[in-house]
């Protein structure tokens, strides 16, 4: 299918999105990802407060059939966390971009997100062209 | 892997496909939970040709039947099937299955497609031993039939359209609306002859067609073409799971194996101990008597929490060193909402309303023991 990747947005290869406003990231799922889990039936997301590095695992996104894991794609402190995912999972199929968004972290070295992914390129990674 | 002959039109419905103890089964083609509410709600047809199927026959047949299985098939006339366990002489179960009486001394056999080669292996060596057994014909069927479920409120008027005849064999209706549970007859579909049984895994009434490959191809065309405007849909392996642990039927690997017998299943009232003899019967009546150390309870997680799967612990609340069990399904149950499942616990914690605890990813969370099934049509 073709799935939508906002070009403003950065990526990871683990199917995490990344929208950047003053040294925050706003961070959610693809609709890449959204559309292989399908159902999605429940949303654990880390405490706030706690300080995160790039690629730590720190949340957990059920589907009916799985368990998946969250990775941050940056280090850096949580902010906040979507409430009104954790109240309604399925919101993270259907918004995955804006009502399904995760955590916000208060970024501890904005340099990091220049490894991570531009919409091209993680289209080429999710397409395998 | 292996393919069943619907193998073509799983591709062709989108279907995401997986290894099902070796046959490429699909698991869902829209969304679980969009596929196991069609099926509580209007209708949802399965593919189940990878199922097993053993005839057995000759004079012998019922005697044999007897000795092997723990329900009774003498209860069984033409055309009427039972729910029933083959279990091993330390009472722990090989497999569960349903038994069908055909005409005359002959029986219809429908075995877990992950237990087929286990299973037959097990009934040649029983059948080798047998006294009788010149008077006995075993015949492994599973090349010969391919198969579907069709399974919801709406089952009984779709398949009405594709079935309008009396039956032809087996038990003799007027039309397939006369089948009663368990029952099973033949049919003829252009020409053809197949077996339609009301039988299912999913709590709902419905029905299973037996056929030839071709056959059963045109069938579950003909079904989602009538079944449409009803409501149909074509369902996998992952609406099917979730369906039956909301009826809480056990699956073979999960409730069932080797180790577990039917008493700790809680599948007492399928063992026929007042019959005679059978494999397996003295354990099971000293279970019967004397109680097991274990039993099988159905659970519901009493506030939004992540989902109980099977092998998560099973704590008592409060400080006890180690848990008390384990489960053995788990989901997030589409019908309520909430994380059901059902797993092993000593038999004082196994009446209904006792709180337990569900160990998720390290965090333990209420859940609470609930009678079944977990779901129940209103």
């Amino acid at each position: 299918m073709s799935a939508n990747v906002p070009a403003e947005l950065k990526y990871t290869r683990s199917h995490e999105w990344v929208r950047v406003e003053g040294g925050v990231a706003t961070v959610g799922i693809t609709d890449h990802a959204q559309h292989e889990l399908t159902d999605i039936v429940f949303v654990e997301l880390p405490q706030l407060k706690r300080q995160l590095k790039a690629g730590e695992a720190c949340a957990v996104v059920e589907s009916v059939k799985t368990a998946s894991d969250i990775y941050s794609p940056a280090g850096g402190e949580v902010l906040e966390t979507n409430k009104a995912v954790v109240d309604n999972p399925a919101l993270a199929n259907t918004e995955p971009y804006a009502g399904g968004w995760f955590f916000k972290i208060k970024l501890s070295n904005p340099a990091e997100l220049d490894s991570l992914l531009s919409a091209v390129q993680y289209t080429a990674q999710v397409t395998g062209a | 892997m292996k393919r069943t002959i619907l193998y073509n039109s799983h591709v062709k419905l989108g279907a995401k496909l997986i290894d099902f103890g070796g046959w490429e089964m699909p698991v869902q083609y829209t969304s679980i939970s969009d596929e196991h509410l069609a099926v509580r709600n209007a209708a949802g047809l399965f593919d189940i040709s990878h199922m097993g199927e053993v005839t057995v026959n000759g004079a012998a047949a019922t005697e044999f039947l007897n000795h092997l299985l723990t329900n009774d098939v003498r209860k069984l006339s033409a055309g009427v099937g039972q729910y029933s366990l083959m279990c091993h002489e330390r009472g722990g179960v090989v497999d569960d299955l349903y038994v069908f009486g055909l005409t005359g001394d002959s029986y219809f056999m429908v075995i877990n497609a992950s237990r087929t080669e286990a299973d037959l292996a097990w009934m040649e060596a029983r059948a080798a031993e047998f006294s009788r057994k010149i008077d006995l014909r075993l015949s492994d069927a599973s090349h010969n039939y391919a198969a579907v479920a069709l399974q919801g409120p709406r089952s009984l008027d779709i398949l009405t359209q594709c079935f309008a005849g009396p039956s032809t064999s087996c038990k003799r209706v007027g039309k397939v609306a006369d089948l009663k549970k368990n029952d099973l007859s033949g049919f003829t579909w252009r020409s053809v002859r197949v077996m339609i049984s009301r039988t299912g895994y999913t709590g709902e009434d419905g029905y299973e067609i037996y056929g030839r490959a071709e056959s059963i191809v045109e069938i579950w065309e003909a079904l989602l073409t009538a079944g449409a405007p009803m409501g149909l849909k074509p369902c996998g392996l992952g609406a099917r799971d979730t369906l039956r642990t909301e009826a809480c039927y056990p699956l073979y690997g999960h409730e069932l194996d080797e180790n577990t017998t039917p008493i700790e299943a809680g599948l007492g009232i399928f063992v026929a101990l007042d019959k005679g003899e059978f494999c397996g019967r003295s354990v099971l009546a000293a279970q019967k008597d004397g109680g097991t150390s274990r039993k099988l309870v159905a659970f519901k997680m009493t506030e939004k929490c992540p989902v109980p799967r099977p092998e998560f612990a099973i704590w008592r609340p409060g400080s006890d060193p180690s848990p008390i069990g384990r489960v053995t399904s788990g989901t997030q149950s589409p019908s309520l909402g909430m994380g059901i499942g059902m797993g092993y616990v000593p038999p004082e914690l196994a009446k209904a309303d006792t709180r337990l605890e569900i160990e998720i990813r390290g965090k333990r969370y209420p859940a609470v023991v609930v009678r079944k099934p977990i779901y129940r049509r209103a």
